[in-house]
């Protein structure tokens, strides 16, 4: 059953790029992305990686919709005609298919319980997550624990992304913030919408911590926690105005908490190696080594998610200061 | 208790059938209605009823336990957001000149 349904949310899957590619509008394509995002979610969902398939709802369909509304704002809305040799274009992209369908031949069966990636190192992380860190989700003990300089290095991926979106688009926001001070903004004069978001933000931000504090215990974790406070706050952006929202989280503050996360998860591996263990080890933070691994683990998501929040909302601001919303 | 259980079932199997019809009627609404706002009366009016059915039939397959609590959550946040955002689409529409009654197709409105 699961199968027909995956095969089920693929062919939609299929479809929905096809329409992406197809469509000259880019408004259109920028919806169907979301919608892509969306089955890519269910998708991951009916494969038990939960995890993911709330990072992919979070981050693809919802904020990346609208930063890509935003970058829509500053440019046309229909597509060029492409001038360049499509042709070469053409070939190029079917030699990369053929290679990528090749390469999937080598793959192991769905679900096989031999495929090398279940004989590696997954059974350790099944066997010893029990003793050793004792959280029920596997992932986020593999995440934020046993592969934490992997995570360390996602982080730095995200804050290089922010950084370089600020040196890219951010410029020119100081000029523009005073003559659209008093401006009516956001969507301020359409009832409906502004009452119930206002009704609904206190809630999405109680669901970003309830999933940056859960982490532990079910899917979750600072990824997908900064992703939805960052989305209630761009929320309130949308509904009251940009400069509203500026006011709560300034501009300073949101660089200060990009800098700020990643260095908190940083600090936390430079206290294991003061404490004298090695670099990212928590079994030292407390006075046994589980309860170090749960405060190393619940500080560096704290750190994740405050990273992921000042980058998403960095960039939502670096678009909408050069917008019109 | 097991008459019990399966009438339950049987409620449940019910429950989820019509709200899939809904949400199915709605789909071909969208699809079928000669302009925007018709089109857009078919989708959100069934998408309003068809979360009740669906969620009501789950969580008679749930019970009483954390995962109805959870359900009920979500159908208050599906009630309040999709009224709400066929509500944005309606007056966005209105605002940027569609008028109600054009009977063209939106792709050819769009290409104009």
């Amino acid at each position: 059953m699961i199968v027909v349904f995956g095969v089920f949310l693929l062919t939609l899957l299929l479809i929905t790029a096809f329409a992406i590619v197809r469509t000259p509008n880019l408004f259109v394509a920028v919806m169907l992305t979301g919608i892509f995002s969306l089955l890519l979610a269910s998708n991951f969902f009916l494969l038990d990686a939960a995890d993911v398939a709330l990072t992919e709802a979070a981050v693809g369909a919802g904020i990346s919709t609208v930063l890509f509304l935003g970058a829509l704002a500053l440019t046309a809305e229909r597509e060029t005609a492409p001038s360049s040799n499509r042709l070469i274009a053409l070939l190029a992209v079917s030699v990369m298919v053929v290679a990528i369908i090749y390469a999937t031949f080598d793959k192991p069966r769905f679900a096989d319980p031999d495929a090398p990636v279940h004989r590696h190192v997954a059974p350790w992380y099944l066997e010893k997550t029990p003793d050793a860190i004792d959280i029920p989700n596997v992932v986020t003990a593999v995440l934020g624990s046993f592969r934490g300089y992997d995570t360390l290095g996602e982080v730095f991926v995200v804050y290089t992304a922010g950084i370089g979106v600020l040196f890219l688009l951010g410029k020119s926001t100081a000029r523009r913030q005073e003559d659209l001070d008093d401006a009516p903004r956001g969507l301020r004069h359409y009832l409906i919408p502004r009452v119930v978001g206002r009704m609904l933000i206190p809630f999405i931000l109680l669901f970003g911590l309830y999933v940056q504090f859960h982490g532990d215990y079910g899917p979750g974790g600072g990824f997908q926690a900064g992703a939805l406070i960052a989305a209630s706050i761009i929320l309130y952006a949308l509904l009251e105005g940009e400069n509203r929202a500026l006011r709560v989280l300034p501009r300073g503050l949101l660089t200060g908490l990009i800098a700020g996360g990643a260095l908190l998860y940083g600090a936390v591996g430079v206290a294991g190696m003061l404490l004298g263990g090695k670099f990212l080890d928590y079994s030292l933070l407390a006075d046994n080594p589980v309860s170090g691994q749960h405060v190393g683990i619940l500080l560096i998501e704290a750190g994740v998610g405050i990273t992921v929040t000042g980058v998403l909302l960095s960039i939502f601001h670096a678009f909408a200061a050069r917008g019109r919303f | 208790m097991t008459v019990f259980a399966t009438l339950l079932d049987i409620l449940s199997w019910l429950l989820l059938s019509v709200g899939g019809l809904f949400v199915f009627v709605g789909g071909i609404g969208a699809l079928r209605m000669p302009d925007l706002y018709t089109r857009m009366h078919a989708a959100s009016v069934t998408d309003s009823i068809a979360p009740i059915l669906i969620i009501a039939g789950i969580m008679l397959q749930a019970g009483l336990t954390l995962a109805s609590i959870k359900l009920v959550a979500i159908l208050l946040f599906l009630l309040l957001t999709g009224p709400t955002a066929s509500n944005a689409l309606a007056s966005a529409a209105l605002l940027a000149g569609y008028r109600p009654g054009n009977a063209k197709p939106l792709d050819e409105e769009a290409r104009q």
